[in-house]
């Protein structure tokens, strides 16, 4: 069933991941002990122009040299180092997690409007799907995924969640399905600057993956999550939707509804479900995303899964439970229960 | 009456349900919990006909689930499913609570003092002198009564919003009813689910429930009372008899 | 030295114990099966076809028909049917002309795909408490659009949407001409399509003027004949279909003898009765890819780009390079026809020899058109030997956007698919002209039983989509997920795309 829960400060202000924890912990009901993970926006000041991406390597020996290699044909390392962690012992360390600086070079991208996101796109859809022992799970600016195949409280004590400070933050406690408890299932998943945890199961996945990947992303990580950072990335990034319009098209209203829209609105909302039916979303599901800006919760549209949101002063919070938002911040207000396919959306104020 | 406090800051709900029988078992008639945040399953399978249960904070899903007799009387939102397959009992909540509230319910009542999630009453059933009564205070989202089977649910618009805004009242009710105070859109609903102003005898028959209710949140029954309402029942005991040939 | 005559096909026989001799038999048999001498009913079983009429219409169930009552020595090569297809051609010389679809007994893939269905991690969902969309758009969708900002935070869409059809289910009936099949008959079809919120084709015999009033879910055919097309056909359709090829005989035009070019027919394919109305193969406009874009738009700028244009071509082994070229020519769906498909005739060696079935064809266009990035360019529009809602549900998980039916859609008039359409003497009303037997098909009793099959159907998808967990007909769309292979082979299991059960 899975447990989430996302909160960003709108005025930037940093939070540390002790809080997030805590709250992500409680909802352990949620979870299966078999992957949990977090992600912190503003966590990296001063290397906040560089691409931070954080890769797991089976053998830091063999696999580390080819991807030193890759990233270095298609741009710069401006730093790397191996992400600390702190040894648990329900947690078996079967990755060396590590973090590069990365600049791309943006020469080698000519056609592209957008260079950097395209070879940084690129390099992780290529390492993932190569499968040669490295794994890029987390590849935005100023912001990183941590997780693990473990517990919240586990996964959060190996990273030492509470020395990360960020603005904004997504955890999640995963009880797996598709696949088994492995690090890379675990969420957050990321691409870029976007990131992505979710409780529920894709009905429409086969349809969604095939239609993404029509668009050169490849799904490598064997669940239905990373979809939806790709599909959001595709809407938003590429497609210029904005935040809400794309969960129009992630699930859209029904036909009956737009049927009775006025007619600019009909016109609007029937050619978004025209042109994004493959990118629909079906099956139950809550899900957060993410970006630097902004903090989104949408549910599925006939509301199988459940999400609540809360404020207290500057921040956003959005979660399976009013309970894990309550252990962050007892004194939350507004907690209100967003509409079936409707989102609710955070953003900074600059 | 003897009165038994329980602490269940970061108490799981296994002990803490140990505690409430253990209470019961002794005699207790008033159990108060404190600091409650996101414990499942209070009261699940409790009976204790006269007990109260009192929990101060913001329980986790299927509060008294199963339960037979006791009353709950939460200070705070419930989370999803308060009152599932409940058979005996009453739950009452000074907040609002989430999805399928009263799942399944058999007997006894759930009252919401302020507003509940989608798909409330759900499969609510009624049989012999067992009769479940939902009473929602604000509004309740969509699939309010789905596969209604029997029970009463009321819905009286007290939180300023419109009591019925979303689709499928009533979707494959085939027995029970759902009377909302005020006027309800066709559009919204469901399948198999007709709708009538309520009657004179009707609203006779709802007066000492909403007089309870009103009671119990400290509201002044007469406009309640006085309101018009709006009863939505089954087309048909069979709505979907029309659905299969044989082979 | 003669071949003699050959074993029966069906054996007929009355039991005297029940029949009461009202000779309803002998009324209804338009193949001369029964006669009367004195008070017995005398049957001839050579003629008899199977179609079941007879039987329909005995009120004691008195009449038995017997398949193959003589045998040959079995053998596995030498069939009785390739035994009988030789005499048949020693005798005469000829093209041996056979109807309905695909007769020879290759494995059915439909039957070899099981559908999925949620149990825990997901819920089904139950169609008739909760919303379930059917409704599916045909014609080409933008790959994106282009936004305005507006300074009240609203947003005008700039992009404008080409025509698309809508219908409330995605079963369609396909296009059987006027000729091929009666009018009563295709009435029948188009007041049920009218109400039922689809479409229909007209096939290539024009558009008989009593069908007017249902024009607006017509689809109307053109194809290499040009039979029945002028400006006015043309508007009158909802849609137009450029008929390439079709699956019961890829390669080759319709062929519509002139026996069944009776007066109207002769009025509506606008030919003068009585004579032979035959299709060219190709279109003789139509000898390269590049040539099909200009009658595609050649169409559109006629109907000044209201109508979306259909592009139909029969499954055959290069059907999804095929279909990529009709994404790029401004056609709004490309309908791929498999080889299972029905047809008032052709030769038989076409039919049971040419073409692939639609299983494959269709997952290997969809699979191309994404590759492509062209999948939004065209719908796909499955047909040809969809047999029940399984098979919609199936087709659509490999990537089609709808289907069309035509067979199913004459078996609910109450064809027997006794396959000799060919002959002009459906005993039903339905494969024929002649007006004694055309009346026997009363339209409006007729429209509503092929009403209710779609309607079944439709329901039966619902629940099949509910138990998969899909409240939206787009994500049952090439979901091959949803899908596993039951003893397919692995080179055709990586054609659908699809893992095998268990996987």
């Amino acid at each position: 069933m899975c447990g989430i829960i996302g909160v960003i400060d709108r005025n930037r202000q940093l939070m540390d991941g002790g809080k997030i924890r805590d709250s992500l912990a409680m909802m352990d009901e949620r979870g299966s002990g078999e992957g949990a993970g977090y992600v912190a926006y503003g966590i990296y000041p001063d290397y906040k122009d560089y691409y931070a991406l954080h890769v797991f390597f089976d053998n830091i020996r063999e696999n580390k040299v080819p991807l030193d290699n890759l990233l270095e044909k298609w741009g710069t390392i401006v730093h790397d180092e191996q992400i600390k962690t702190y040894e648990q012992p329900n947690i078996r360390k079967v990755h060396t997690p590590w973090r590069y600086f990365f600049r791309p070079d943006r020469s080698l991208m000519p056609k592209s409007t957008t260079p950097d996101e395209d070879i940084v796109t690129h390099l992780v859809m290529k390492v993932n799907a190569e499968k040669n022992g490295a794994l890029i799970f987390s590849s935005g600016k100023n912001l990183g995924v941590f997780k693990a195949a473990g517990w919240p409280e586990d996964v959060a004590n190996f990273y030492r969640i509470e020395d990360y400070k960020g603005y904004l933050w997504l955890a999640h406690n995963r009880y797996p399905t598709n696949t088994s408890g492995w690090w890379g299932g675990a969420h957050p998943f990321n691409l870029l600057n976007w990131s992505v945890v979710h409780n529920g199961e894709i009905t429409s996945y086969g349809t969604n993956r095939r239609y993404i990947e029509s668009y050169g992303y490849k799904c490598t990580m064997y669940t239905d999550t990373e979809v939806v950072a790709y599909l959001v990335d595709l809407l938003v990034r590429k497609h210029g939707l904005s935040e809400k319009l794309a969960v129009r098209a992630l699930a859209p209203p029904f036909w009956e509804e737009i049927d009775r829209m006025p007619p600019k609105e009909q016109e609007l909302n029937r050619a978004i479900r025209l042109t994004y039916g493959p990118a629909l979303m079906n099956g139950p599901f809550a899900i957060c995303v993410a970006n630097e800006n902004a903090l989104v919760g949408f549910t599925d549209r006939i509301k199988l899964r459940p999400l609540v949101s809360g404020e207290s002063g500057d921040r956003l919070y959005i979660s399976s439970e009013e309970a894990a938002i309550r252990r962050i911040d007892p004194d939350v207000e507004n907690i209100s229960m967003p509409k079936a396919g409707e989102p609710v959306i955070g953003r900074v104020y600059s | 009456m003897t009165t038994v406090r329980i602490d269940a800051h970061r108490l799981h709900y296994t002990p803490l349900n140990q505690k409430i029988r253990a209470a019961i078992a002794d005699g207790a008639t008033e159990i108060i919990i404190d600091n409650v945040l996101g414990q499942r399953f209070i009261g699940d399978g409790v009976r204790g006909d006269g007990v109260t249960i009192t929990v101060n904070g913001v329980p986790g899903g299927d509060l008294g689930m199963f339960m037979s007799g006791p009353t709950i009387i939460v200070n705070g939102n419930a989370d999803h499913a308060p009152g599932n397959t409940m058979d005996k009992g009453k739950v009452i909540i000074y907040g609002s609570a989430g999805d399928a509230v009263a799942h399944s319910m058999r007997g006894g009542r759930v009252y919401v003092r302020d507003n509940i999630g989608y798909r409330g009453g759900i499969h609510m059933k009624q049989y012999m002198e067992k009769r479940p009564i939902l009473v929602v205070g604000g509004s309740a989202r969509a699939f309010l009564g789905e596969y209604m089977a029997g029970g009463l649910l009321i819905v009286l618009g007290l939180t300023g919003i419109t009591p019925i805004s979303e689709r499928g009242v009533g979707s494959g009710i085939h027995g029970g009813e759902i009377l909302v105070r005020g006027p309800v859109d066709g559009l919204h609903l469901g399948v198999g689910a007709k709708q009538t102003p309520a009657t004179e005898e009707q609203k006779v028959m709802i007066k000492p429930i909403i007089e309870d209710f009103a009671k119990q949140f400290g509201l002044d029954p007469a406009p309640l009372l006085a309101s018009d309402y709006t009863r939505i029942s089954p087309a048909s005991a069979r709505p979907f008899a029309n659905k299969y040939t044989w082979e | 030295m003669s071949i003699g005559s050959t074993p029966l096909k069906f054996k007929v026989s009355i039991d005297p114990d029940r029949c009461m001799s009202c000779g309803r038999c002998i009324e209804n048999c338009s193949y001369g099966v029964y006669r009367k001498e004195g008070d017995d009913i005398r049957i001839n079983s050579r003629n008899c076809v199977a179609c079941h009429r007879c039987l329909a219409f005995c009120p004691r169930d008195a009449i038995d028909i017997e398949e193959k009552p003589n045998d040959y020595r079995s053998h596995p090569l030498w069939t009785r049917e390739v035994r009988e297809a030789i005499f048949n051609q020693a005798k005469t010389g000829r093209i041996i002309l056979a109807g309905m679809g695909n007769a020879l007994p290759y494995p059915v893939i439909f039957d070899r795909l099981v559908l999925d269905a949620c149990q825990v991690t997901n819920p089904s969902i139950d169609p008739l408490r909760e919303p379930m969309e059917l409704r599916t758009y045909l014609g080409k969708k933008p790959s994106s659009l282009t936004l305005k900002q507006l300074p009240d935070g609203e947003v005008e869409l700039i992009t404008k949407l080409t025509p698309n059809l809508q219908i409330e289910t995605p079963i369609m009936i396909g296009h059987m001409s006027y000729g091929a099949i009666s009018l009563n008959a295709q009435t029948a079809l188009a007041k049920a399509v009218s109400r039922i919120g689809t479409f229909m084709g007209t096939g290539e015999g024009g558009l008989h003027e009593s069908l007017y009033p249902y024009q607006k879910n017509m689809i109307v055919q053109v194809a290499s004949g040009r039979f029945g097309v002028d400006i006015n056909y043309l508007e009158r359709g909802a849609a137009i279909e450029i008929k390439i090829g079709q699956g019961a005989k890829p390669g080759i035009g319709g062929h519509l003898p002139g026996e069944k070019v009776c007066a109207d027919v002769s009025c509506t394919r606008m030919i003068p009765e009585g004579s032979d109305a035959i299709s060219p193969a190709p279109h003789h406009d139509i000898y390269s890819i590049e040539d099909l874009k200009q009658l595609v738009r050649g169409l559109k700028e006629a109907t000044e780009w209201k109508k979306p244009v259909f592009v139909k071509i029969a499954a055959v082994h290069n059907s999804a390079a095929i279909a990529a070229g009709i994404a790029r020519s401004s056609a709004d769906a490309v309908v791929i026809d498999g080889f299972r498909g029905g047809t008032g005739a052709a030769p038989r060696v076409f039919r049971d020899h040419v073409g692939i079935p639609v299983e494959a064809a269709v997952a290997s266009v969809d699979a191309k058109l994404r590759q492509q990035g062209i999948r939004h360019k065209v719908s796909i529009i499955a047909s040809g030997g969809i047999r029940e809602s399984a098979d919609v549900a199936k087709i659509i998980c490999l990537g089609a956007d709808a289907v069309y039916i035509g067979t199913s859609a004459l078996v609910a008039m109450g064809c027997r698919v006794c396959g000799t359409c060919y002959q002009g003497n459906c005993a039903w009303g339905i494969a024929t002209q002649k007006p004694e037997l055309v009346k026997r098909l009363d339209p409006e009793t007729n429209s509503v039983q092929v009403e209710n099959l779609i309607h079944g159907w439709t329901l039966e998808l619902a629940e099949l989509m509910g138990a998969a967990g899909i409240n939206s007909i787009e994500s049952l769309r090439g979901n091959r997920d949803r899908l596993r292979g039951y003893m397919l082979d692995e080179g055709l299991m990586e054609v659908l795309d699809v893992k095998t059960v268990g996987a």
